[in-house]
């Protein structure tokens, strides 16, 4: 039996509105090298200059995973040659990082929690963008000095579970914090997978092997597990020291491998030293201070969910995983509408009518607090509501609105139902003579007559009062 | 013409001085100057090809920054430009100021005004030739290890590196980024002070430069201060003959001055040179990894992204600039940092302290500027032997301190000996009193 070691380094963008070392926009999908300027160029002379915005929001992610801050710390460089880096090193911390010895809390399915170790966090530049047509590479540097934090984790995690359970709380983390938009898609929350095998019981570490840059929680897992299928047939084939060594390789979506990009043996060098156009990184009383008040964490937020709104674990989960799903939970409450109740029909309800994401849906709290209090004070059903949701999602309308654009108020005044009722018993008196001669299946059918003559909308429970009465 | 006096004039009488140097510089054979490029209107200052000037080509000498045109300018730049004066010609160095005579430029040797068979000094050569033969009235250098102090004494002019932190440094195209300064190259101490209160000051754009209030030395130069001087006989020992006498008279000239002097022991400077040329290495190996032919410069032809690098570099790059990357890639590699950079920094530390217990004693010190007198042209071209002349301003830039050169006698060759006082970090105040009453103590003696 083999068990699988996996360590995570995470560069998470920080959502600064300058970069880390000029003040050039940090914005996305701008036209090509618009956002540069002679520092992030690299030009002969330019010299960086440290966006201290950043220190904050190191701070807070060190408070956040109880690390400790070095309220002293330096910048490296870090040296290399690629096009997408234009001064041929980047400035990062090596020796000395702004955060350190962190952990983070997961709950596996079959343990009650497991702590991940958190190695560091350190503060660093990201490099530019490569892209290759046919017959030539272009160079687009808009992304050329980004804040990034580097959030590298222990080799603590044992399974692809594992994984996916600090990935998704160390992304709430971020988004909790507000410090990036963590967004893997637009590459600002990218993953590098350290993974090895070893029989179950050594605990020595044996090669582990970098899976970089893969771009959604699916895909990491998927990577983990052929990368692991491979090592372990190295194994039993007798040939696991000649085909696994230490290298860099990347997973090809499309064919389902894992491909070496680069090995050890051509490894750079990256002659790290004391960056000398900066100088040290100092995070005073008052900036640490501010820093460490932060928002509360998903876990708080959870247990508060269980705690005082009484949801159950699952839900409370569900609903905290996103910042945004949790503030809108929790704005619905704070209008009234029933915790439960806001939970089904938010993350049931209005989740799968979604085709993008919450925050651009047509829907949003006040809204969705409204329909469900209009399901609890029995103006519309439940089924009814649904629809109402259906027609909320694709046009720009409001609820009460909509209820009575489609008809959809339920009846639940006894009178209007008592003369439905009326009718329809009067219309089937055969019905009745049998329902009275003890064939009681057929008060089902009575129900369903007095529905349709309402055009759904009586409210059930009247109906069902009246017509036991009546029959 | 004096810098002050130029200061003076109205727009025609700048314009009439343009047009002097102009003539000067074309009917020149030194090759003080690369090239006669113009920016804006003001007192004219000769500007070392590694300092920014927007729209000008600036190239540090070398092949590889060949077409390219700097797109902004040098914190240094807007500050002449604020106090009306202007960039006026580009002047030659040493490639990327790795040298010290000025024979690495791309763009071939600058003669020395005295003795056109000598080497001007390096890496500032142009801007000490300029200003020696006339054809500048005043220019900016940059010191990393001498580079100004060394040729202005090479040319017989003032020559003068601030306190590190004192003067931006963005926009100097960087060769090691913990010992590098700009600072003026003048006719006499006056100027240079003046040229200085003109440069100096805090910059945003350079983290490293210093947070403190600008005060002018100008307003208060004040050459009778009577002043302790420090004076180092053992460490003349390495220096020629001729050196050791004009230092004497140096001294002298102090005494009558009415200074006290104060005999002083540094440390050994072989340290200065072991931990000078691994610091300034490192730093350069990463400083000059950007000239890579792939955004700007001159690339070399290839068919592969690897021959693109190698073969740019190759040919773009001269073999001291070469030579120095090596070492500083050798010094900064895995396994040999601590042993090399990290005792290299220690040995800083120690150079620092070494210097901050002299000045609880002194206010200066004086001390020879190079070991001999500008050399004949090829005399250093042996690698070691250059790196040795350096022992005498290397320590400056160590330890931080601010220092000037000035000229004190002429030797049997007519060649020029200039030698510097060192004062204090951001002492510049004591540094131009003291070179003050020691110029002024020269003439009359």
């Amino acid at each position: 039996m083999f068990e699988t070691v996996i360590g995570l380094e995470v560069h998470t963008q920080l959502n600064t509105q300058t970069k880390l070392f000029c003040s050039c926009a940090t914005s996305f999908d701008q036209r090509a090298n618009l956002n540069t300027c002679p520092v992030c160029l690299a030009l002969p002379g330019a010299l960086p200059r440290f966006n201290r915005s950043v220190l904050h929001k190191a701070v807070s992610f060190g408070t956040a995973v109880d690390a400790t801050i070095n309220r002293v710390s330096h910048f490296d460089r870090k040296s290399y040659f690629y096009p997408d880096s234009p001064s041929a090193y980047q400035i990062t911390q090596l020796y000395t990082p702004i955060v350190e010895h962190g952990r983070l809390e997961i709950e596996p399915k079959d343990a009650d929690s497991k702590i991940i170790r958190i190695n560091r966090a350190h503060i660093e530049a990201d490099a530019g963008k490569n892209i290759h047509d046919d017959s030539r590479s272009k160079v687009d540097l808009n992304r050329a000095g980004t804040p990034l934090l580097e959030i590298v984790s222990e080799p603590d995690m044992r399974s692809t579970e594992e994984v996916t359970l600090y990935l998704k709380k160390l992304h709430s983390i971020v988004r909790y914090l507000d410090i990036s938009d963590a967004n893997m898609q637009e590459g600002s929350f990218r993953v590098d997978v350290n993974v090895s095998i070893r029989p179950k019981g050594d605990d020595k570490l044996y090669t582990r092997v970098e899976i970089k840059n893969i771009n959604s929680f699916k895909f990491i897992t998927k990577a983990i597990e052929i990368e692991v299928e491979r090592q372990i047939d190295a194994w039993e084939d007798g040939v696991y020291d000649e085909v696994i060594v230490q290298e860099t390789r990347l997973f090809d979506q499309a064919a389902q491998v894992t491909r070496s990009m680069r090995g050890k043996e051509d490894s750079a060098d990256y002659r790290y030293f004391l960056e000398p156009d900066l100088l040290k990184v100092v995070v005073d009383d008052e900036m640490y201070e501010s820093a460490i008040e932060i928002p509360e964490l998903p876990d708080a937020k959870r247990a508060r969910f269980i705690d005082e709104l009484g949801l159950s674990p699952y839900d409370a989960s569900v609903l905290t995983s996103d910042l945004y799903m949790a503030n809108y939970f929790e704005s619905m409450v704070e209008d009234g509408a029933g915790a439960k109740m806001s939970c089904v029909w938010l993350s049931v309800e209005l989740q799968g009518r979604l085709d993008s994401s919450l925050e651009e849906s047509l829907v949003d709290a006040p809204k969705l607090a409204l329909l469900v209090k209009r399901i609890e004070d029995k103006t519309i059903s439940a089924k009814a509501a649904k629809e109402v949701l259906d027609h909320l999602c694709s046009s720009k309308i409001g609820v009460d609105e909509a209820i009575d654009k489609l008809g959809l108020k339920q009846i639940s005044d006894s009178s209007a139902i008592e003369a439905i009722v009326n009718d329809v018993l009067s219309a089937n008196q055969d019905k009745v003579e049998q329902y009275r001669a003890g064939k009681d299946k057929l008060f089902g059918f009575f129900v369903g007559q007095v529905m349709k003559a309402s055009k759904g909308s009586a409210n059930p429970q009247s109906v069902n009062e009246i017509l036991k009465r009546e029959l | 013409m004096k810098l002050r006096e130029a200061l003076k004039l109205d727009s025609s009488g700048i314009a009439k001085l343009k047009d002097e140097l102009r003539a000067k510089v074309d009917n020149s054979l030194l090759n003080a100057f690369i090239s006669l490029d113009e920016a804006g209107d003001g007192v004219p200052i000769a500007i070392k090809d590694n300092i920014q000037v927007k729209g000008w080509s600036v190239t540090a000498g070398s092949k590889i920054l060949q077409g390219y045109i700097s797109p902004y300018n040098a914190t240094v730049i807007d500050k002449l430009k604020g106090a009306g004066l202007c960039a006026f010609g580009r002047t030659n160095m040493d490639e990327f100021a790795m040298g010290s005579t000025t024979e690495s430029s791309y763009y071939g040797k600058t003669l020395n005004p005295h003795d056109n068979s000598c080497v001007p000094g390096g890496s500032s050569g142009g801007s000490a030739a300029a200003v020696a033969s006339g054809e500048a009235i005043a220019a900016l250098g940059s010191d990393t290890g001498g580079s100004i102090r060394q040729p202005a004494a090479y040319c017989g002019i003032v020559g003068m590196k601030p306190t590190y932190g004192r003067v931006s440094r963005y926009g100097l195209g960087a060769y090691a980024s913990s010992l590098d300064q700009i600072g003026p190259m003048t006719q006499d101490v006056e100027d240079a002070a003046l040229l200085y209160d003109i440069i100096s000051g805090y910059d945003q754009n350079d983290s490293t430069s210093a947070d403190v209030e600008y005060e002018s030395v100008v307003d208060k130069l004040d050459g009778n201060r009577v002043l302790n001087i420090g004076i180092t006989p053992s460490h003349l020992e390495n220096a020629a003959p001729q050196i050791q006498k004009a230092y004497k008279k140096a001294v002298k000239a102090l005494k009558d001055a009415g200074h006290n002097i104060v005999e002083c022991t540094l440390l050994d400077p072989k340290y200065d040179i072991s931990a000078y040329y691994i610091t300034a290495t490192a730093e350069a190996t990463t400083n000059l990894a950007r000239y890579d032919g792939v955004r700007y410069g001159r690339r070399a032809e290839s068919d592969t992204l690897e021959q693109l690098y190698i073969n740019s570099r190759s040919e773009g790059f001269g073999d001291e600039v070469k030579r120095r990357i090596l070492l500083g890639n050798f010094v900064l590699s895995s396994g040999y940092y601590d042993a090399y950079y990290i005792k290299a920094q220690k040995v800083r530390r120690v150079i620092k302290d070494e210097y901050a217990k002299l000045f609880e004693k002194v206010d200066l010190i004086l001390s020879p500027v190079a070991p001999t007198t500008a050399p004949k042209f090829g005399a250093l071209s042996d690698p070691l032997q250059m790196y040795l002349s350096d022992i005498y301003t290397i320590g400056v830039n160590l330890a931080g301190l601010p220092a000037i050169s000035l000229p004190v006698n002429k030797d049997e060759d007519t060649l020029p000996i200039g030698l510097q006082l060192i004062a204090a970090p951001y002492d510049e105040q004591t540094l131009f009193d003291g070179a003050l009453s020691l110029e002024r103590a020269l003439e009359t003696l």
